[in-house]
């Protein structure tokens, strides 16, 4: 079973999936915003994390609480909440990323009376002794919080069965990547886009079983299938918000490979050390996992980062997907690119809003970066 | 300096004269540290500077530098500069000065001394984060990160141990880079000063009570470099007893600011530094005086927090719990209670394409002023340092139709 279409369903209209698993589950439903949210300690308290994206409408009520300078990702979370088109959550947590998140938690909990409010202040710094400490110290904290909020104990053994099943779900999705890594025609690019995607939405027992049949599956389809002659392609940036994108690389002669989304690669990256004290194996993992630029692990990483996937996954090029607006990313670029540059990989960005440039644009630029990589080889 | 001050030459050119050859010796002590075997850290405006003070260590602040490029107007072609580089023009417009200036030694003072090691507290932003990064890679010199959490409703005991954990790891980076020992008495001493210095700075922004105020936040901008570069030292305390007797004295006299104050507005955000001179002569043609700020209160606001006799022990809750690092409902609160205090009849709000955490959130404030305090707000759209996100029509417009505002909801009480 390959199970695409629930995935689908799941991506193209989260809340009604969410409702519908309220109603069948009775389980709380939380809305979070990043990837270093402590999903296992949402599961473990018994309730469902969903991670909201931004806003497929309009934005309009989120324009008297945020200047069009807002990226709109934030803008579009707003734009949910205030719409009232997610008032099926039972609570919002708010890790700390970057200066706009910040505020949303800020204007989320002034403006939006759904369910409770909660913010993990995570440490920025993830390269010191009392960083790690302050992690996990956050980490105890948002399971007290989050228990007296809900109104259960959050015990150990729940945290260690949570564990189990996000690593079991990385594991699947690492997997399908690695498959599809050596075969990329064994699935189109905007599939795994979906799988990745609705793996924040879907109910992760649930998703636990269907992926590892999904895995399952693609490997069957894998034996006896020969490398593709395609033009292997890594994306980088924070995520991304338009599937088009990857058929357009597709239609363009390109494949897209790897990624460095915190809705893909990064949000699966690194399994949780379950022991005998879950939550510090839960902190260790968002320490040394692969880094958002909005945090610090060291000067360089994301580079070495970038270059050592490139070149593991024999991509001939890395196509930068950067939303306008995003600080940290923005202030990565000028380097990422002067490394990426001596490393002989080219790069190509593009600043993407909630839309994709009009017409065909878009599209021809990937023609042409493209095009440039084939005369390279 | 601005219109209104030069046209009373008698008021401030002592104190004016004084701030200037102070920072301009100080900018040259600065240039000439090597020479003079001195280090130089580059350090945030809101990064805790008196351990630096303490370890003899000259302290430089790229956002002040960044102030001196807007104020020069030297803004727009160093932000092309670094967007040139690669840097996208949505950047903080100080970072983008400053970026491209340590590529060219350019700007206003041939650019800052190259520093020995870069200190970052990102209490203020994030983006001071990725600014110092790059720099840490352009100069290659140690970067110490001083992270404060976001205190949106509470400053937790995991915090308070967090950040104090890394005032002394701070210390023992400074003892690192330097090499030798520090003083702890010496270190006594200049949290001593640099209190009392805090203290007075709020002594100076309270004499804006008086009617007529005898200072408008545009004077405040200008006399805010010293509680920010050289805070924790005896020569900022002793200025700033002067200015503040002066200001009271002028108090006392009954001479204003501006030739006639009828209208008192508070300013939120950064300063426009480019058009410092021009809106104060649009709001003084109103009879309007800024008497007050968000912006250069933030360097005295934390004071409740600070033990006098006991600087480094409480520096984790005073460096944590400033103005922009707490909640935007806590700094409505700070807005209202300076609403009333220095009773103001209208809140004009910058809202700075350079600055996120500092101008979302402004809508929110805007409203909670509008209800709670029935009062008039004008908002601004422009930047603190790149001059193409500023329309003076468009911005003069706006003036006159708030002063109207302002005047229809005076006469009407």
């Amino acid at each position: 079973m390959n199970h695409l279409e629930e995935y689908r369903r799941a991506v193209s209209e989260p809340s009604d999936y969410a409702r519908q698993l309220k109603k069948a589950s009775g389980k709380k439903i939380i809305g979070y915003t990043c990837s270093y949210t402590p999903e296992e300690v949402i599961m473990a308290a018994g309730a469902h994390p969903l991670r909201l994206f931004g806003t497929k409408q309009n934005i309009s009520l989120a324009d008297s609480h945020l200047q069009s300078y807002c990226c709109s990702v934030v803008r579009g979370i707003l734009e949910e909440g205030l719409s009232g088109r997610v008032d099926y959550l039972d609570g919002m947590v708010f890790p700390h990323t970057c200066d706009s998140m910040q505020r949303l938690s800020d204007i989320w909990r002034m403006n939006i009376p759904l369910g409770f409010h909660l913010d993990i202040t995570l440490p920025v710094k993830l390269d010191t002794a009392s960083a790690k400490d302050y992690m996990i110290d956050v980490l105890k904290k948002s399971r007290d919080d989050l228990g007296r909020k809900l109104n259960i104990e959050i015990t150990d053994e729940a945290l260690q069965k949570a564990i189990a099943t996000t690593n079991a779900i990385r594991q699947s999705i690492r997997a399908i990547y690695d498959i599809r890594n050596l075969y990329p025609q064994l699935m189109p690019g905007e599939d795994l886009y979906t799988i990745v995607r609705s793996s924040m939405i879907i109910d992760r027992d649930r998703l636990a079983v269907i992926l590892a049949e999904t895995a399952a599956d693609l490997k069957e389809r894998a034996v006896g299938a020969k490398p593709a002659a395609v033009k292997r392609i890594l994306l980088a940036g924070s995520m991304c918000n338009q599937p088009d994108v990857y058929a357009m690389i597709q239609e363009s002669g390109g494949e897209i490979v790897w990624d460095d989304f915190c809705t893909g690669a990064r949000y699966f990256a690194g399994l949780t050390d379950a022991g005998n004290d879950p939550l510090s194996g839960i902190g260790e993992r968002l320490m040394d996992r692969v880094v958002c630029p909005a945090k610090h692990a060291d000067l360089d990483g994301r580079a070495k980062h970038i270059i050592q996937l490139a070149k593991e996954k024999n991509a001939r090029g890395v196509i930068f997907l950067m939303f306008k607006f995003c600080d940290p990313h923005a202030f990565d670029y000028p380097y990422l690119k002067e490394r990426l540059d001596k490393a002989g990989i080219p790069l190509m960005v593009v600043e993407i809003d909630d839309s994709l440039p009009a017409g065909g644009q878009l599209k021809t630029r990937f023609e042409a970066f493209l095009e440039m990589l084939r005369k390279e080889i | 300096m601005t219109e209104h001050m030069q046209n009373n030459e008698k008021k401030t050119v002592n104190y004016e004269k004084q701030m200037r050859d102070i920072m301009t010796t100080y900018y040259i002590n600065a240039k000439t540290a090597r020479q003079n075997n001195k280090k130089v850290a580059w350090i945030t405006s809101g990064g805790p500077v008196e351990p630096l003070i303490a370890m003899d260590i000259i302290p430089v602040y790229p956002e002040n530098h960044g102030a001196m490029i807007g104020a020069s107007k030297m803004g727009v072609d160093l932000c092309n500069k670094a967007e040139q580089m690669g840097y996208s023009s949505d950047l903080c417009s100080y970072a983008r000065g400053d970026i491209s200036c340590a590529t060219v030694n350019g700007g206003p003072i041939g650019g800052l001394p190259e520093p020995d090691m870069l200190v970052c507290c990102n209490n203020i932003c994030g983006t001071v984060l990725k600014w110092y990064e790059v720099q840490a890679r352009y100069f290659k010199v140690p970067l110490f990160i001083f992270d404060t959490p976001i205190v949106h409703t509470e400053f937790s005991s995991e915090m308070r141990t967090y950040v104090q954990r890394q005032m002394d790891e701070y210390i023992l980076f400074l003892e690192g880079v330097c090499g030798r020992k520090m003083d702890q008495d010496r270190m006594k001493e200049v949290g001593k000063l640099s209190y009392e210095g805090q203290q007075l700075w709020q002594e100076v922004l309270d004499t804006a009570v008086n009617r007529p105020s005898p200072l408008t936040a545009f004077d405040a901008f200008f006399y805010l470099a010293l509680i920010v570069t050289l805070r924790g030292t005896q020569q900022a305390v002793d200025y700033y007893r002067g200015l503040r007797d002066e200001m009271r004295r002028r108090a006392s006299e009954g001479k204003g600011a501006i030739p006639r104050e009828r209208y008192r507005l508070l300013w939120d955000n950064l300063p426009i530094w480019y058009r410092l001179k021009w809106l104060s002569q649009e709001f003084a043609k109103h009879d309007a005086c800024l008497v007050a700020d968000t912006y250069t209160s933030a360097w005295c606001g934390s004071l409740k927090y600070v033990k006098e006799n006991d600087f480094i022990g409480s520096a984790a809750e005073s460096y944590t719990r400033i103005y922009l690092n707490i909640g935007v409902d806590q700094m409505a609160g700070i807005v209202l209670s300076m609403i009333d205090k220095y009773g103001a009849d209208g809140i004009v709000m910058h809202s700075n394409r350079s600055c996120k955490p500092y101008s979302f959130g402004q809508y929110d404030i805007q409203k909670i002023v509008e209800r709670e305090r029935g009062i008039p707000s004008l908002i601004i759209e422009a930047d603190m340092c790149d001059e193409r996100s500023f329309s003076e029509a468009q911005t003069q417009t706006r003036i006159d139709a708030f002063m109207e505002m302002i005047r229809a909801n005076k006469e009407a009480f």
